[in-house]
């Protein structure tokens, strides 16, 4: 099975050309300047984008226990109309992944369904009790590629020392879910002034700088990876600057949410933005998108966490946290670049290299001779509105449902077929 | 019609002259109260719920004199024996209720937001009686209306707010209404029931009891929540009511006709000492009274809205 995608610009994190891409069954055979080459299928690229499949490192897809949300199939499902062909779900499913036959099960499934690459993070401690670490080597040996209570902050700090330590011995790395649930316990958004206006209880951004702090002491102490998920306040990438510059191993992400959105959003008690680490002040927003922009951000990452409607339709207080994500990762990252924050080369950098890199995935995260043909074509001037025939996750939760979008991925590549396709009646 | 929203949740969205039209409104009321026969048919044939999924005695009997005044059929429902409990969620718990062809709800509920989401998701009109920290309308159009009532203005008052700021919907409502009315509102509490971000309100934040009492024409002492203790809040009773309470020899430094007012139940001996609770100043009991009158006017008013 040969295919061409032609017309196209090809936009890698280093450089940007505009050629044709000739893959033959799963792998980039060829970057051409021609169209004469045999081909069974061609795919007409003119004025998109060819990027590299991107990777999130941050979803949850509900699966096992909590099917009702998303699924596995649906959340792969969501992943690829995002164009993302590879996807890190978290632990925090119903029995836990904190041991190796949930892994295996978890990538057995996906490989049935055979839409993305499924890499399980799973949990630091058994049974998320922050008490003693699972068996990373029986899980690594599985397909778990890092480890994280994502959810729960691992409170004891001997049992998160022990993780990185131990992570380290096979060459795997910790994510950590920074909070100190202590301060502001029950808090259900920023505090700032907008929570003083609602009257609803905060969790100051200090909830979250506490345990980074921490963290980056003991990442220090150890010698071990740690990697700061969903960072969301001005001051934890301060110390995430420090820490680097220092030379201890850490690495963190963003999500487009945190980026894109302040608390202001609360103000209408709009439960679809009601998510943790939550939207923060103009001032955090600002200091996310100057830490994409001048490298100090490795990754974006969705933290990808739908909930079904019932469970979000209720008062502000007992809502869930979280929102979808996967579908609205390339509008919101199309906006940075629109609004010159980020190149689209470092857009590639932090959604596709970086991650492949920070993974140890050689074959991915570039357009490249001889890399596995995961790919995704944008279109950065496609608008359209996203609604439920676009929407496939099982839930709703996102606050840009029914809104109007810029850019999206409208062809999406696995191992050389193409897996979704934007629905031609709204392309043309 | 001044008014013509379907519902009231709170005051800080209210023009000035929506919040006078209340308090101009409810004079009649009052008179009414105060008449012989204490009954009108304004809401004859009409029926409201006071749907409590938290505990009140005041609020709750407030409103149902208010709704059976005006000769509307009040009912009232209370969660703790509601199917709530068997974990019917709070809108299908109101939908069912509006089926049974109600036409207002006065909701009261301990989280912020709630009366807003309820109003938007249902036709019947909504009264906010309290949800959460957010706000208290009705408390503090009250209040408004009683502070005029003894002042003969409201504008250029300086009102000092004391106590809980941080968990008090009747101070948020108060101060919203209060800086629309072009009043001078200060607040003081300990600095661990004052909100960090406080600017908000756009108001003084006193250092000291002292200050905060210092000149003032109205003084609305904040209810202490006992229970609040528990958060490492205050370090007991007996120091709050030393350092944030008010008695005679504090009051001494207000102007000489200021009014010391308090939303209720007091906690005597704590934020407020009897000695000044049941003083010639203390219009306490006059909240009360005129609460009815209040309610009164806003179930009218949303009812003359139904109509269109």
């Amino acid at each position: 099975m040969r295919l061409l995608i032609k017309n196209g610009t090809i936009v890698n994190n280093d450089n940007t050309q505009k050629a044709n891409v000739l893959i033959e069954n799963d792998k980039i055979i060829d970057i051409i300047n021609h169209e004469d080459v045999t081909v069974d299928e061609t795919i007409n690229a003119e004025g998109m984008l060819i990027v590299p499949g991107l990777i999130d490192m941050h979803v949850h897809f509900r699966d096992p226990g909590y099917e009702y949300k998303d699924d596995l199939e649906s959340g792969s499902k969501a992943a690829v109309a995002g164009g993302v062909t590879t996807c890190l779900p978290m632990a925090n499913t119903n029995p836990l992944n904190d041991n190796r036959s949930i892994t295996e099960a978890m990538i057995a499934k996906s490989k049935n369904i055979g839409l993305i690459d499924l890499l399980p993070i799973g949990a630091i401690s058994k049974g998320f009790k922050g008490e003693s670490i699972v068996e990373m080597g029986d899980m690594i040996e599985a397909g778990a590629v890092a480890f994280s209570d994502d959810g729960l902050p691992v409170t004891d700090s001997s049992v998160m020392r022990s993780a990185l330590e131990y992570a380290s011995s096979f060459n795997s790395f910790v994510i950590s879910h920074s909070e100190d649930c202590c301060l502001a316990h029950r808090g259900v958004m920023n505090e700032g002034e907008i929570s003083t206006i609602l009257g609803l209880k905060g969790m100051p951004s200090e909830k979250e700088e506490i345990m980074v702090a921490r963290d980056m002491l003991l990442a220090k102490l150890t010698g071990g990876h740690i990697h700061i998920a969903h960072v969301s306040s001005e001051w934890s990438l301060k110390l995430i600057a420090l820490a680097k510059k220092e030379g201890i191993n850490v690495t963190c992400e963003v999500a487009p949410h945190h980026f894109s959105f302040t608390d202001k959003k609360l103000l209408t008690y709009d439960t679809n933005y009601k998510m943790s680490p939550p939207l923060r002040s103009q001032r955090d927003m600002e200091a996310m998108r100057e830490g994409l922009k001048n490298g100090l951000v490795d990754v974006i990452a969705t933290d990808h966490a739908p909930h079904h409607s019932d469970e979000k339709f209720v008062e502000f207080e007992k809502a869930p946290f979280g929102i979808l994500g996967l579908q609205t990762l390339v509008p919101l990252t199309l906006k940075l670049v629109e609004d010159n924050v980020i190149s689209l080369n470092k857009m590639v950098e932090l959604t596709s290299y970086k991650p492949a890199k920070l993974l140890k995935l050689e074959n991915k995260g570039k357009i490249d001779k001889g890399m596995l043909a995961d790919i995704a074509i944008l279109d950065p001037n496609l608008e359209y509105i996203y609604d439920d025939n676009l929407n496939k996750s099982k839930s709703k939760n996102s606050p840009l449902l029914y809104e109007k979008l810029k850019g999206a991925a409208v062809y999406t590549i696995k191992n050389g077929n193409v897996v979704y396709k934007f629905p031609e009646c709204i392309t043309k | 019609m001044v008014y013509n929203k379907k519902d009231l949740i709170g005051l800080r969205e209210l023009s000035k002259e929506e919040i006078l039209y209340f308090l101009d409104s409810a004079q009649q009321f009052k008179d009414l109260n105060n008449s012989e026969i204490k009954k009108d048919k304004l809401l004859h044939g009409k029926t409201v719920i006071n749907a409590f999924f938290e505990n009140s005695t005041r609020t709750r009997v407030s409103f149902e004199t208010a709704a059976k005044r005006l000769a509307a059929d009040a009912i009232n429902f209370s969660s703790s024996s509601s199917s709530v409990s068997k974990g019917e969620t709070l809108v299908d718990t109101i939908k069912n209720m509006q089926s049974m062809k109600t036409d207002i709800f006065v909701l009261r509920h301990s989280a912020s937001g709630a009366a807003s989401f309820v109003a938007n998701n249902i036709d019947a009109s909504v009264v906010n009686a309290g949800d959460g920290a957010n706000e208290h309308p009705t408390q503090a159009l009250l209040d408004l209306f009683t502070i005029k009532e003894h002042k003969g203005t409201l504008e250029g008052l300086n009102v000092s707010i004391i106590g809980d700021i941080l968990h008090s919907r009747v101070a948020r409502s108060n101060i919203w209404a209060m800086n629309k009315l072009g009043m001078n509102v200060r607040i003081f509490g300990p600095a661990t029931m004052i909100p960090k971000y406080s600017e908000v309100f756009n108001c003084k934040v006193c250092k000291t009891m002292e200050e905060a009492v210092e000149g003032s024409d109205v003084i609305i002492m904040m209810r202490i929540q006992l229970e609040r203790q528990n958060e490492s809040l205050v370090p007991s009773i007996r120091e709050y009511s030393k350092f944030f309470g008010l008695n005679k020899e504090r009051i001494k430094l207000s102007n000489k006709d200021a009014i010391i007012m308090h939303p209720g139940p007091i906690n005597r001996g704590v934020e407020i000492n009897s000695d000044v609770a049941d003083s010639q100043r203390s219009v306490i009991l006059d909240q009360v009274e005129n609460g009815v009158a209040i309610r009164m006017a806003v179930l009218n008013i949303l009812n003359q809205n139904r109509k269109g």
